[in-house]
């Protein structure tokens, strides 16, 4: 499915004002005592470790840094057409105690949320869970509700928000996408997920 | 590239796409290993029956491990003390059993093409856990996985197999997985034991164990399979034993960084000396470890892929 651009939502410097304000609002509440970051699988490991390095500069201490694949979890096995790809988690700390801040790129139907928190409760008994995301793009399909916002971003079902980060794309900024004319829109195929609609969203 | 297969059968039909998909998937199944509550809910729901018609520890205790810790429920039938002997024919028990609802059968048969003929007739998958002398591919790719993990790569590495060819379907499964990943394979043994169409599948025969493994960055010791043969094939297992053992002797003369495999059950003073199988250089144990991941992947990506 080809998309066309229809608007851009963040530039790169909109992008990195976006997670400072995420990394100071994260330390206000959190302090910077037992706290850890885990970026959720591709992009949300990215924004996660820059996250961790805004806070290293407010608070002088980077936290903890982990990475979560939440294929193993996901609620939509066997109903699609092609397997994902199992990538490994890597949570290199206990996270007994902690309060766990779950960094994604795109906030949208909130099944990769559930997903994710489900798997880190497989790993351990953090103190506390928040959420944050770069995009919340509303349609939540489940009962979650995101603590730190990059953009709140109103967005008809049909169109997909593609974040690009450096590390990936080669470079920062997020845009909205839709359907050329005349072609099938997501409604009614597989339920699609943030990571399922940005990889549609490149394609 | 994304899996599509119903089976897995053979390591002959997939491609090195497909190998490479799977040793990833594998690898990544290794986390939960090392977690304190060993289960993922990603099969939850899924039945796999473990149909063994020959016996079996590693293999089907594997396969065992994987589905339950992929949340799985795992039946294990063995064919002594069942209907098989009774007189019901293999696909008629087969047949049985799909009619109980498993999404993967996991079958090992004497006889060769055994899992094949279940394959074209069950609609659920099915997955060969060694059949006959022909193949045993959840084998070969954990050890093709064991072997990446040691020396990080497939493509260019020099592996020579020793022992029993003609009656291994480790062997047979190893050569076809090993010549699509790009490798090099030389099998080593004496001439009963090793097919004489051998050069056909693209690897060099060598009948002297010490050329054999001069340059080889991977040893794979073959145990005899006494219970494949029909006799005459060695003149005795000591003068086996003297001509094609492995023993630290030997291993003076391998590469500094040579791994030693063997796929089990071991069979030590035979084909490999205890010094040598309990040596910095084996493996051995690396590989069941591996085993587990490997069929989690298996399990994963046939009982997930399909639409329910």
């Amino acid at each position: 499915m080809s998309a066309r651009e229809k608007a851009e939502v963040l530039d790169q410097a909109g992008l990195d004002r976006a997670l400072t304000r995420i990394g100071h609002e994260i330390v206000e509440q959190a302090g910077g005592a037992d706290l850890a970051l885990v970026g959720i699988k591709t992009r949300g490991e990215t924004l996660a470790a820059r996250i961790a390095q805004k806070i290293a500069s407010i608070e002088g201490k980077r936290p903890a840094v982990g990475a979560l694949d939440i294929t193993l979890y996901r609620d939509d096995l066997g109903t699609r057409a092609e397997q994902p790809q199992v990538r490994s988690t890597e949570i290199p700390f206990s996270l007994k105690g902690l309060t766990v801040v779950l960094v994604d790129d795109v906030l949208f139907t909130g099944r990769t949320i559930r997903a994710a928190m489900d798997a880190l409760m497989d790993l351990g008994r953090p103190r506390v869970i928040r959420l944050a995301v770069l995009v919340d793009r509303g349609h939540r399909e489940l009962p979650i509700r995101p603590d730190y916002v990059g953009k709140n971003l109103p967005t008809s079902r049909k169109e997909t928000v593609a974040v690009m980060l450096t590390e990936h794309d080669g470079q920062d900024r997020v845009v909205i996408q839709e359907p050329e004319e005349g072609e099938p829109t997501l409604d009614g195929a597989t339920t699609p997920t943030p990571r399922r609609t940005i990889k549609k969203g490149r394609a | 590239m994304a899996w599509t297969r119903k089976d897995l059968v053979s390591m002959q039909d997939i491609e090195a796409g497909e190998i490479g998909d799977l040793l990833d998937t594998a690898e990544s199944m290794k986390e939960i290993a090392t977690r304190e509550i060993k289960k993922v809910p990603t099969l939850r729901g899924k039945t796999v029956v473990n149909l063994f018609y020959e016996s079996s520890t590693r293999t089907r205790t594997s396969f065992e491990i994987a589905g339950k810790w992929l949340s799985a429920d795992v039946i294990n039938f063995s064919a002594s003390g069942s209907s098989a002997e009774k007189g019901e024919s293999f696909l008629d028990t087969a047949r049985n059993i799909e009619a109980m609802s498993p999404d993967v059968v996991v079958v090992r048969h004497k006889a060769a093409g055994g899992p094949a003929l279940l394959a074209r007739h069950l609609r659920c998958s099915v997955v060969n856990a060694g059949d006959g002398a022909h193949e045993h591919p959840t084998q070969a790719l954990l050890d093709l996985l064991t072997i990446r993990e040691k020396k990080g790569h497939l493509e260019g590495l020099n592996v020579t197999i020793v022992g029993d060819i003609t009656h291994s379907r480790v062997a047979r499964s190893n050569i076809h997985g090993m010549r699509k990943m790009g490798m090099t394979v030389t099998v080593a043994g004496p001439p009963t034991l090793i097919p004489p169409a051998c050069q056909e599948m693209g690897v060099k025969v060598s009948h002297r164990l010490e050329e054999a493994i001069a340059h080889a960055d991977v040893i794979m010791m073959l145990r005899l399979q006494h219970e494949r043969m029909t006799g005459g094939f060695i003149p005795s297992l000591r003068e086996y034993s003297r001509v094609w053992g492995l023993g630290l002797d030997r291993l003076q003369h391998c590469r500094p960084d040579v791994l030693i495999m063997h796929p089990g059950p071991v069979n030590r003073g035979v084909e490999i000396s205890p010094e040598v199988a309990d040596s910095r250089y084996s493996v051995i144990l690396d590989q069941v470890t591996n085993g587990v991941a490997v069929r989690m992947a298996v399990l994963f990506l046939l009982a997930g892929s399909r639409a329910a």
